[in-house]
């Protein structure tokens, strides 16, 4: 054999090459795992923004006078929901149940799409009184990181009705679970994010 | 021999460099604080050059005397660890850098450009009785503005003081950012619009300096030169009087036309200048109408001017009231510090 | 501050066109527009060449086949070379036109260029350099080598490794296209504010989308080399295990990950300021520049570190390969990268000390700064007790290494200089800065470039480089750099600033035809780098080696030379640090060559190319205010995203008899391997 060679110290041979070819490995999740870890640097820059311009207020309008924190409290509770929802989904893909998990995905899309919904509702709302992007820096900063995160959860939501499509047509097969995993990470990772906006850029936007 | 020779030589070619030539005035500073940067640039170099000089020649030296050609060499294929040189190569570094970490910590707190000067040169301190001079800078596309309160004057590319006597800078920009240099008198200190930074530097001789804008600012930044004047208080008060006799006045209007973007500048002198002008251009409300930014800060650090959604609307109309006059603006401006 | 300047004309043509007009093409008679025509007919007749070469020889089906879908980590690290080398002769040309420029500018001689188109040439240059030239290299090294290293059939996401290439190439058509309609950024290469924001025009437009298509490519090698070296290293291969230049790439691709979605945000917020008249970094209305510089150089610091870092991994691999010994204290080698890697992220301030941030901060930044060279330092003792007591063979790569020694070790000593706080009042923004960072780029990266093109080029292609015009290349890079920027740093200590296009101080002049010198000479050294290149290609059946012309000792070297689409008939099994010495030394090199089994591979997709001309289209789009093609084209992105995603298939197996057919009769040669330089 080319393979093998006695040791030198005369035990046993020294296998140098695998004969079998070793099982595949998955980095899929380990790889999404360090994109949201990027992404959450793009989130990390939009809130240092937010946290050296947010009482920059230029003499337009300030946190207490335009952030809606009933609304807030609406949205982040459609948000949270829809994070438990997206659970419960995956536990039903852990349950090999395709309808059960169908649904449950879509009722996380709708919470979710109605999250953004009023965060559009609310933007259009700020804009017609007059607190554009444009007014001040604060505005600027605060558009800018709660669209950012719309934008994420908007993007979510179109990647959630593909995935849709993909597991009814193909099944809760291996790909479709790795996928829906990743979807999974991403959309408690928005979650957090928006932990993260509401407290700081919302409730500490109020009270400075 | 011939390894011995090449360190000698070594060693001197950075001190020819150093010490060689007069025009290099980053290594003979004609003012104190320059001069002392300057100096602790020279003994870091100095440190550091004990450590890398010699690795310099060790490499070639080792590189040449194992060159596989060399079978007289010691050939060690499996000496790749050992604990004593490990010790060398991670504490000879370490000492080097303790050293010169120190210089640049105890460097960096004495030599705050923020800090009135303790001492016009060295082992003199400043007279009790001598305020220092104020010059208020403003760089402009592409030109520098320099107002004297204390004498109520103001140049354009053209700055003069006399020798010995600190200079109190506060500095500014209309639109760009630049870097107001003046290499034989102190380090460079950015300069920013709508925030204030601050030098304090002193000339210790007479002489005409170079002074210019280094940072890169648009089209005509090349030509953002002005001369530094350094005289003597005879001279100086002379100068003083040759910018009265100049008749111009700098208000409003004529700092806007001044103020338009312009290559190649020329000197100018102005007699008088609008007393609130420098602060009305850090706070950027020069045009009448605009709303300090000092204001805008004082209230945004009162948590918003308190309005409803109506008046919203950019605020402060031609005709301001006294309550938007910048000059009684308490509040102090963004300061860079 | 809406840049808004739509041509008059019908409101038809400006949807259409946006505000890309005739006025954008350099159609004028004067000089400027001279240089661009002449400039523009050169590539177009290469061009045309290159393309009705590629049609006549009917290699379109090939080349679309075989290498612009590939995913195979091997061509997409040769065709990263590729891209870095015809965009160093870009980056070259910049930089030659800003020489003779300076050298010729003094007194009432205005120079040839007018400020606008120098500042244009300075920014392109420096972002080029690095964006197109030393990231293109570095990420090619790493595809090319890192996988062969830790004995893996490919990279993690084969895929998205494609789309990163193609990425960075759109990037590139992006930046290209600048030359000819409209103009580019006179910002700089980071487009500090307020010059960004208020310039007009697509300059900084081109730039910003130039940049995020490259940022985004190389955030995702970054993250398909993490992913790589943590999952799919061979059995055995434990961390302290894997090569040099392995540790440098995870510590790299790290830096990329965490790095460059500050680079990304930056750019995202300067184009909503941009485009929208927003207030990040405006002067009024709320708005802080000091916001966009810190932020840009939280990516810009780590970047520098990225790209030197893989090339700290070349020289140890070099280094022992050449003094036939192991590298001396791999463990210290290995946490002085890490160090370096966890501490570059802590030294952005020390590039803007002189914008008053107070002792506090400045003496904290100077000291961080100060303490990347501890590490820095024990890395070139290292090297230098490698070669103690070894037997080095002074071939091309280690050539590079002894210039690099020599030229990198005074680049640290002037950065040390620069990181003392006080000095740096006196030398920020000087050509002595300019020289310095040359210093340590030029001799760090480029220099190790080189060395691994020298090296690792036999393992590509199955033939050695020509040595004599390799040391023509060396020579002329060496004393080239130093003839360009002793007399910059010279002038530095004059206090003479940078990015000047003209000079009234005539005394300066000699020093600047000196620098002007030194740059032809380098323009040398990239012509003999490719006279070397094409001598090479042409003696190849000469210089053709075995699969391990320099009795390497990491896994790379124990396939065959070029390796075959799988890298590895059977995947090795590692026991110790430098694993094919090991089986060398005890038998383990002579592969079986029966038992083969069938290999799993990715197979080549359409999509990476599709995507990237997509988000091309999009960037030119924007730069001109075409919103309807913007719009389409970014629809067309995630319709070819998703489309990508419905298919499943994206793999496809090699049988094993066509492995044992490769290996049986391909140029695996057993008689040659062992054969030293």
């Amino acid at each position: 054999m080319n393979t093998t060679t006695i040791d030198t110290t005369g035990s046993a041979p020294i296998e140098f090459y695998c004969r079998q070819e070793p099982p595949a490995h998955n980095g899929t999740l380990l790889g999404f795992w360090f994109y949201l870890m990027s992404d959450c640097f793009i989130f990390a820059s939009l809130f240092v923004a937010n946290a050296m311009l947010g009482t920059n207020y230029a003499g337009g309008p300030t946190g207490a006078e335009v952030l809606d924190i009933p609304g807030l409290a609406l949205n982040t509770a459609l948000l949270l929901v829809s994070s438990v929802v997206f659970g419960f989904a995956m536990l039903e893909m852990a349950r090999q149940r395709k309808g059960a998990m169908l649904g449950w995905l879509a009722l996380a899309g709708l919470f979710a799409a109605a999250f953004v919904g009023l965060e559009i509702h609310e933007f259009i709302g700020m804009i017609a009184a007059g607190a554009t992007p444009e007014r001040s820096a604060f505005l600027t900063s605060f558009f800018v990181l709660v669209g950012t995160h719309g934008f994420h959860v908007t993007m979510g939501i179109i990647w959630l009705i593909v995935l849709m499509v993909q597991a009814g047509r193909s099944g809760i097969t291996e790909v479709n679970i790795r996928r829906l995993r990743c979807l999974s990470m991403f959309w408690h990772f928005l979650d957090l994010v928006w932990i993260g906006v509401f407290s700081y850029v919302y409730l500490i936007g109020v009270l400075r | 021999m011939p390894v011995k020779r090449l360190l000698g030589l070594l060693l001197a070619a950075p001190a020819l460099l150093l010490g060689g030539c007069q025009k290099m005035v980053l290594l003979h500073p004609d003012g104190l604080v320059a001069s002392e940067q300057s100096h602790m640039m020279i003994v870091t170099t100095a440190i550091l050059a004990s450590i890398i000089f010699p690795v310099i020649v060790a490499c070639f030296v080792v590189a040449w005397r194992y060159r596989a050609s060399n079978k007289r060499a010691t050939y060690d294929p499996k000496w790749d660890h050992s604990p004593q040189v490990e010790l060398l190569v991670w504490g000879w570094p370490v000492l080097i850098i303790m050293a010169v970490g120190g210089i640049s910590w105890v460097g960096t707190h004495r030599l705050d450009p923020y800090q009135p000067l303790a001492q016009v040169a060295k082992g003199t301190p400043v007279p009790a009785n001598d305020p220092p001079l104020q010059v208020d800078v403003v760089s402009l596309r592409w030109k520098w503005l320099f107002f004297y309160p204390q004498y109520g004057i103001a140049t354009v590319n053209q700055l003069a003081a006399p020798v010995d006597r600190p200079i109190a800078f506060k500095l500014t920009s209309d639109a760009m950012m630049d870097s107001f240099f003046v290499p034989a008198l102190a380090g460079q200190i950015y300069t920013m619009p709508g925030m204030q930074t601050q030098l304090h530097a002193v000339i210790n001789k007479p002489g005409s300096y170079r002074g210019f804008s280094a940072n890169y600012s648009g089209e005509g930044f090349t030509d953002m030169r002005f001369k530094f004047l350094g005289m003597s208080q005879a001279d100086f008060s002379q100068w003083v009087a040759k910018v009265r006799s100049s008749g111009q006045s700098l208000d409003t209007a004529s700092y806007e036309q001044l103020a338009k973007p312009e290559r190649n500048a020329p000197v100018g002198y102005y007699a008088h200048f609008q007393p609130d002008l420098f602060q009305r251009i850090l706070n950027r409300c020069v045009e009448p109408g605009q709303v300090c930014r000092s204001m805008l800060m004082a209230e945004d650090a009162r948590g918003g001017a308190a309005s409803d959604m109506a008046s919203m609307q950019p605020r402060g109309q031609p005709g301001a009231t006294a309550d938007s006059d910048p000059s009684k603006a308490a509040a102090p401006v963004t300061t860079v510090h | 501050m809406l840049p808004h300047t739509m041509p008059h004309r019908a409101a038809i043509w400006n949807f259409i066109f946006g505000r890309l007009s005739l006025a954008a093409f350099p159609l004028g008679s004067n000089l400027e527009d001279r240089i661009v025509q002449f400039t523009f007919i050169g590539v177009v007749v290469i061009g045309v060449a290159i393309l009705a070469a590629i049609t006549k020889y009917r290699k379109w089906g090939y080349l679309w086949r075989e290498w612009f879908t590939t995913v195979d980590h091997k061509k997409l690290g040769i065709m990263y070379m590729i891209l870095g080398t015809v965009m160093l002769v870009r980056g070259f040309a910049d930089a030659i036109m800003m020489r003779s420029q300076q050298a010729f500018a003094f007194g009432a001689n205005m120079g040839y260029l007018p400020p606008h188109h120098f500042d244009q040439i300075f920014s392109a240059h420096g972002s080029i350099m690095i964006f197109f030239v030393a990231m293109a290299y570095i990420i090619g090294l790493m595809n090319y080598v890192m996988p062969l290293q830790i004995g893996s059939r490919d990279v993690a996401f084969p895929y998205l490794n494609n789309l990163g290439f193609w990425l960075t190439f759109g990037g590139v058509v992006l930046f290209m296209i600048s030359l000819f309609v409209g103009d580019f950024s006179t910002a700089g290469w980071l487009g500090y504010p307020p010059v960004s924001e208020l310039q007009q025009g697509p300059g900084v437009d081109y730039y910003i989308w130039g940049l995020q298509l490259s940022g985004v490519g190389s955030l995702l090698s970054g993250i398909n080399f993490v992913v790589t070296i943590l999952k799919m290293r061979a059995p055995g291969m434990t961390l302290m295990k894997m090569p040099v230049f392995t540790w440098t790439t995870l510590c790299t691709s790290g830096l990329i990950v965490v790095s460059f979605p500050f680079l990304t945000a930056s750019l995202l917020m300067l184009s909503i300021d941009r485009y929208l008249g927003t207030h990040f970094f405006t002067s009024g209305m709320g708005g802080n520049l000091m916001l966009y510089i810190n932020l840009i150089w939280v990516w810009g610091h780590p970047e520098v570190y990225i790209l030197i870092l893989p090339l700290f991994g070349v020289y140890s691999e070099i280094v022992p390969t050449f003094s036939k010994k192991p590298l001396f204290g791999y463990s210290s080698m290995v946490y002085a990268t890490v160090a370096i890697m966890v501490l570059s992220y802590l030294v952005w301030l020390h590039h803007f000390f002189t914008m008053g941030s107070g002792p506090a901060v400045n003496s904290f930044f100077s000291l961080t700064t100060m303490l990347i060279s501890i590490p820095t330092g024990v890395k070139i003792f290292n090297w230098l007790f490698t070669m103690y007591r070894g037997r080095v063979h002074l071939s091309v790569p280690m050539l590079w290494v002894l210039g690099f020694l020599f030229t990198f070790s005074l680049g640290g000593m002037t950065g040390v200089m620069l990181s003392v706080a006080p000095a740096d009042f006196l030398l920020h923004n000087s050509l002595f800065l300019v020289a310095h960072f040359h210093n340590v780029i030029i001799g760090g990266v480029v220099f190790g470039i080189f060395a691994a093109i020298n090296y690792w080029f036999p393992k590509a292609f199955g033939f050695k480089l020509n040595e004599f015009w390799g040391k023509v290349t060396f020579w002329c890079w060496f004393i080239g750099f130093w003839v360009a920027f002793g007399p910059l740093y010279i002038m530095g200590l004059m206090g003479v600033t940078r990015r000047l296009s003209h000079f009234t101080d005539m005394s300066l002049q000699k020093w600047e035809i000196a620098a002007w010198i030194g740059a032809l000479i380098i323009f040398c050294g990239i012509a003999a780098f490719i006279i070397q290149i094409a001598v090479s290609i042409k003696d190849r059946k000469k210089l053709a080696c075995g699969n391990d012309p320099w009795d390497g000792r990491t896994l790379e070297w124990s396939t065959s030379s070029p390796p075959p689409e799988y890298n590895f008939a059977f995947i090795p099994n590692v026991r110790d640090r430098d694993a094919w010495m090991d089986m060398k030394e005890n038998g383990g090199d002579r592969r079986p060559m029966e038992g083969f089994n069938l290999i799993h591979m990715p197979k080549n997709t359409a999509s990476g190319v599709v995507i990237a001309a997509l988000g091309c289209i999009c960037g030119f789009a924007l730069t001109w205010f075409i919103w309807w093609l913007a719009i389409a084209s970014f629809i067309g992105i995630f319709v070819a995203i998703i489309v990508h995603a419905f298919t499943y298939r994206s793999d496809h197996h090699i049988p094993a008899a066509d492995v044992s057919h490769f290996e049986h009769t391909g140029n695996w040669n057993p008689e040659q391997q062992g054969v030293a330089a």
